[in-house]
């Protein structure tokens, strides 16, 4: 039936992952004023890949969602890797 | 729309399927930005000092405090979502009202942000740049294309959340169906808008620290 109630979410769980997204967004900030070269780059893309999952999975609920929302995600998330990693092995060789 | 006699009464509303669709069109969005994340890196790649250079003559504190702000919205959001699966119309019109203040808030940080930049004669094809490096000139196209692109996104996620506000708030159609039978189509009104709110603070917490934070 389409009358899912889903599971109710209870406030606190938003709560921490929004502390969570705050205390990494210090972390990122702290981590760039550090000058440590090549790694401050790889590790601001790192911390927002974490950020970001945690939007994802908690706040637009696709930890919760059926199987299908998981594949297509995936396959979105997968097809923008590929053409970055193409065009990368274009633009680094010519 | 027939009337059925007989009682399981068929209702045109399929909460996974507008998910689903919400979905599908949040990864054209995910393309779109992804495309000039693509852009920017690659340049990044060619204008290695430039970009570093650039990227220390923005505000990083405002940056901060901007993302704070759209995280803070994302919560909001959800729990506006999280107040009608409760069936408190009023809780979810206050969180919905506090998510558009943030947004706003948002912008206005925006504004001042590239005010300061355009005094500084620092705008796409302006005298100052032209006398700079090719690789500034890029760094500061991409950086006005792509907050500019994702401010946009801010403006209509508001709109939309107006909208969702005064229908949570507001008693159109009410006569018409009974409450829960409303609430239960608000909800998935409510819920897909607000997918579209944390997509675009998600666009957001890669934005602030390649721009900001990598210099």
């Amino acid at each position: 039936m389409n009358n899912e109630k889903q599971n109710p979410h209870p406030f606190s769980t938003y709560l921490l992952i929004w502390l969570g997204l705050l205390v990494l967004t210090g972390v990122t900030v702290t981590v760039a004023g550090l000058n440590l070269g090549n790694l401050s780059v790889l590790g601001a893309i790192l911390i927002a890949a974490v950020k970001g999952t945690l939007v994802v999975l908690f706040f637009m609920h696709i930890k919760y969602e059926d199987r299908v929302f998981k594949i297509m995600l995936g396959v979105a998330i997968i097809t923008l890797a590929v053409i970055m990693v193409l065009t990368f092995v274009d633009t680094s060789f010519r | 729309m027939t009337v059925a006699a007989e009682p399981p009464v068929h209702l045109h509303r399929d909460a996974t399927g507008a998910r689903i669709g919400m979905w599908l069109f949040l990864f054209t969005e995910i393309l779109l930005f992804g495309g000039l994340f693509l852009l920017y890196a690659v340049y990044r790649s060619q204008f290695h000092a430039d970009f570093h250079f650039c990227a220390g003559t923005l505000d990083t504190f405002m940056g901060a405090v901007n993302t704070a702000i759209l995280l803070t919205s994302s919560l909001t959001m959800v729990l506006a979502v999280a107040s009608l699966e409760k069936r408190s119309r009023k809780h979810t019109a206050l969180f919905l009202a506090a998510t558009i203040l943030l947004g706003l808030i948002f912008l206005v940080n925006k504004y001042f942000e590239w005010s300061a930049k355009f005094s500084h004669g620092l705008y796409p094809n302006s005298e100052v740049l032209e006398a700079h490096t090719a690789g500034e000139n890029v760094f500061y196209s991409l950086y006005y294309l792509m907050t500019g692109l994702h401010g946009l996104h801010i403006l209509i996620g508001i709109v939309l959340l107006a909208v969702m506000f005064f229908l949570v708030s507001g008693k159109a159609g009410r006569a018409a169906k009974t409450d829960e039978e409303e609430l239960d189509r608000l909800h998935i009104k409510v819920e897909n808008s607000g997918l579209y709110w944390h997509l675009v603070d998600l666009i957001w917490i890669f934005l602030f620290p390649l721009f900001y934070l990598i210099t």
